[in-house]
């Protein structure tokens, strides 16, 4: 599969103190990620990313761009492979924007108001629900750490919405050739995302961006998507990202920046997320022109009729003057992506993908341990029974969907280590895809068959050589008159001459 | 809708035509009943935790937007 990683924005809250400070707290707790790590993790090398690059040819004038769009430092080095040179410079970081890369190849930091986990690069579906699930640990590893280490305490929430308002963002990153034209693959990718949602979501308690009205809809994400496409992610969120900035050799590879997914607790889903679209991707890159029959008519308004409609039936129009539901849409794309499943991992993705679908297709109710929303809408429907009210002539009412407990119950499916999510898990009812023993060791250990393995691999073994590390680089610090600039600028290299020695010599 | 078709008939077959009144009463299958008695207590205790507290939680859930 071609090169995919997540990242994941946790909300954050000390239950003790609500008023506490988010951003405050995200710090400290990266601190204490770094403390977890026991010397084995290495600040962020700001060096080489260009966030003001549009993924439509243009560049974002910097004095317009908003603030939250400066993530770079002000040197750009756009040296591609190979070693180079940098000059020494002070060390200081940020207090509100620390970091932890560590040693299974993520960044571990914070963003905006929340702590991140992005993942390391990896190469297949199960590998990237693999590493989804080594950052939950390591968060909550970070977590325990702070309560030993911090007055108070922290919990963490995988999840997109506060219900009053606020989003934060699940991101898929996927590597895509950049002979692809842009146009064209936002084009033809956003049915896809639009309709996905019917496996890919994680359910909501409440509609409308401030849950205004009362209800419950397939998507975390779903209300917050306001243009089809776009450079922003803070406001003025875009179905699909105009982002350009691939980590990675800018003539040959783009970085697809989706930012329309929730944060799965389940792992079908994330599975399902990732190991689809990187085979509608494939089908864009060979211009297979059997998917502009799934055209949307109007993308943004099909996004919240999908996440809105638990029957799974309603009917979206299509650019043709044709309609077609989500999952019609679906299993055409299913059909096509056949020709494009190249080995046995693509094969399972098919599989699962197909099943998922025949099981939503006869009663979504029946696929409660593959698709969160429909798991999440089980307990919620059980919870409304039980506490029902009867009046005098019997008439039984369930909990109305305004009810605080259900909030909370949607708020708490996702709090990390005993969300209702992870109950569910543990009491069998979901489907399980990776080991325990497995996420154990890619909370260390980085994947084997991405640069990940070098950037990992370097900050475990010779973290005192690490002077700065990042998606694209490792900065050696071996005492010279500068700093060695390792460029890592081809996500699928797994080996280096200079770094391979160092790992191994540990 | 043939899917729809196949899930009459599986619900027909199931709910009992007593064609065969010798045949012995199939097993319960364990798993299924462990699972479902898993799924109450789980349900049970989200009851009895919210019962207490849900209010005051979810007023007190409150994010910053991020990305």
């Amino acid at each position: 599969m071609r090169v995919v990683g997540i990242e994941t924005e946790y909300g954050i809250a000390d239950p003790a103190r609500p008023q506490a400070n988010p951003i405050l707290m995200s710090s400290r707790l990266v601190e204490a990620c770094r403390g977890w790590a026991a010397g084995r993790t290495s600040r962020w090398d700001y060096g080489g990313e260009d966030p003001l690059q549009d993924q439509r040819g243009s560049r974002r004038d910097r004095a317009s761009a908003h603030a939250d769009l400066l993530t770079d430092a002000s040197e750009y080095d756009s040296a591609a492979g190979g070693v180079s040179l940098r000059r020494r410079r002070g060390s200081w970081e940020d207090p509100a924007h620390l970091n932890a890369v560590l040693s299974n190849g993520a960044r571990f930091y914070v963003d905006h108001a929340h702590p991140e986990y992005s993942g390391p690069e990896v190469r297949s579906a199960r590998d990237a629900v693999l590493w989804d699930r080594a950052g939950d640990a390591i968060a909550l590893a970070a977590a325990a750490r702070y309560e030993r280490d911090e007055d108070g305490s922290v919990a963490l929430y995988k999840n997109n919405v506060d219900g009053k308002g606020s989003s934060y963002g699940t991101h898929e990153n996927y590597l895509v050739e950049r002979a692809t034209d842009f146009g064209d693959l936002a084009t033809r990718l956003t049915a896809h995302l639009v309709t996905r949602q019917v496996y890919t979501g994680a359910g909501r308690v409440g509609l409308g961006q401030r849950s205004e009205r009362a209800g419950f809809q397939l998507s975390q994400r779903a209300d917050y998507m306001e243009a089809e496409l776009g450079l922003e992610t803070t406001l003025r969120r875009p179905i699909v990202n105009t982002r350009d900035e691939p980590h990675a050799e800018r003539s040959r590879w783009r970085r697809l920046h989706v930012i329309i997914g929730d944060a799965n607790c389940l792992q079908v889903p994330t599975y399902l997320k990732v190991g689809t679209t990187a085979l509608v991707l494939s089908a864009i890159e060979a211009d297979d022109d059997r998917l502009d029959a799934l055209t949307l008519a109007d993308p943004v308004a099909a996004v919240q009729a999908v996440s809105h409609d638990l029957s799974l039936r309603s009917r979206l129009p299509l650019a043709s003057g044709e309609a077609a539901t989500a999952l019609e849409i679906q299993r055409a794309l299913l059909e096509i992506c056949r020709t494009y499943a190249h080995d046995a991992d693509d094969a399972l993705v098919l599989a699962r993908w197909e099943s998922v679908l025949a099981v939503l297709a006869r009663d979504p109710m029946e696929a409660a341990a593959d698709v969160e929303w429909v798991a999440k809408l089980r307990l919620l429907t059980r919870l409304r029974d039980k506490n029902a009210t009867v009046d005098a002539d019997g008439v039984v009412t369930p909990l109305p969907w305004d009810a605080p407990m259900l909030a909370a119950l949607d708020v708490q499916w996702s709090r990390l280590g005993d969300g209702w999510a992870a109950r569910l898990e543990a009491a069998g009812q979901a489907t399980v895809l990776v080991d325990p023993h497995e996420v154990e060791r890619a909370v260390t250990h980085a994947p084997a068959d991405t640069r990940a393995r070098l950037r990992g691999g370097i900050v475990a073994a010779r973290p005192d050589l690490v002077d700065a590390a990042g998606w694209s680089s490792v900065v050696l610090d071996r005492e010279g008159d500068h700093l060695e600039v390792v460029h890592l600028d081809d996500p699928h290299q797994a080996s280096h001459p200079l770094l391979d020695p160092l790992i191994a010599g540990a | 809708m043939p899917g729809d078709r196949l899930a009459g008939m599986a619900q027909t077959f199931s709910s009992g035509q007593p064609y065969e009144d010798d045949a012995p009463e199939p097993a319960p299958a364990p798993a299924k009943a462990e699972s479902t008695d898993a799924l109450d207590s789980l349900l049970d205790e989200i009851d009895d935790s919210l019962q207490v507290n849900a209010e005051q939680f979810v007023r007190s859930f409150v994010q910053k937007g991020g990305q």
